[in-house]
């Protein structure tokens, strides 16, 4: 089972937690991140993401190194992102990590989406309504 | 004496594929040519791709460079603008 993966199908957050199998588990979190069904006051009618998905999932697993660098206490870490047209309300991305104790898994979740937005080549589309888009990559 | 000509791929994401109309190309260049001169050598061949030269970071072989990188025979060379996952 791969624990980073850039993947066009729907994603279930708990078939993602179950990639995390370590039977001496004390916790687990998640972030899920969902199409939101409007920026900036305009309806949204769907996202596209687009990735460079050798190097995405390659970036993936680097954030993974890096957590555990960081956080010795962090057991596993698993990260999928979906690619391709979501609908609002679709999961686009979800983080799953687990520890034996509570205190640092959402340290060290806040730095893996925080980390996510800042080097993998994942890009998105906002569709809206009235047909007009604005892309991530010309600037919020 | 000069090593003759390399050949690099060349990839595009988003936008900038868009405005380009591919997603990939071949490019023959002189050996040692960094990463800088090859995004010159581009902008000068497709202008499609101009806007988006100054916001570009670049990756070859899928890990992110500076623009001092050579460039050897066979790289993958991406052209990736600012990302925007999660």
């Amino acid at each position: 089972m791969k624990l980073f993966e850039i993947t066009t199908k729907p994603i279930s957050t708990d078939e993602v937690i179950a990639r995390l199998n370590a039977p001496t588990v004390g916790a687990v979190a998640t972030f899920v991140g969902v199409v939101r069904g409007e920026t900036d006051g305009r309806e949204v009618c769907y996202l596209e993401y687009e990735a460079y998905p050798e190097m995405a999932e390659k970036t993936l697993r680097q954030i993974g190194d890096e957590i555990h660098a960081r956080w010795r206490t962090i057991q596993e870490v698993a990260i999928v992102h979906r690619v391709g047209r979501l609908q609002v309300g679709e999961t686009a991305v979800v983080i799953a990590l687990s520890a034996a104790h509570r205190p640092e898994v959402f340290d060290a979740l806040r730095y893996a989406i925080d980390r996510l937005k800042e080097i993998v080549p994942i890009w998105r589309k906002e569709v809206w309504m009235d047909g007009a888009e604005r892309r991530s990559e010309a600037g919020e | 004496m000069e090593n003759g000509e390399i050949t690099v791929r060349v990839r595009f994401f988003a936008a900038p594929r868009e405005a380009l109309g591919t997603g990939e190309i071949e490019m023959e260049i002189p050996a040692g040519t960094t990463v800088g001169e090859l995004m010159g050598l581009l902008m000068e061949r497709y202008p499609a791709l101009r806007p988006y030269t100054r916001f570009i970071s670049v990756a070859v072989n899928r890990a992110y460079v500076g623009m001092q990188t050579e460039l050897r025979d066979g790289d993958e060379v991406a052209c990736l603008p600012p990302v925007g996952g999660g």
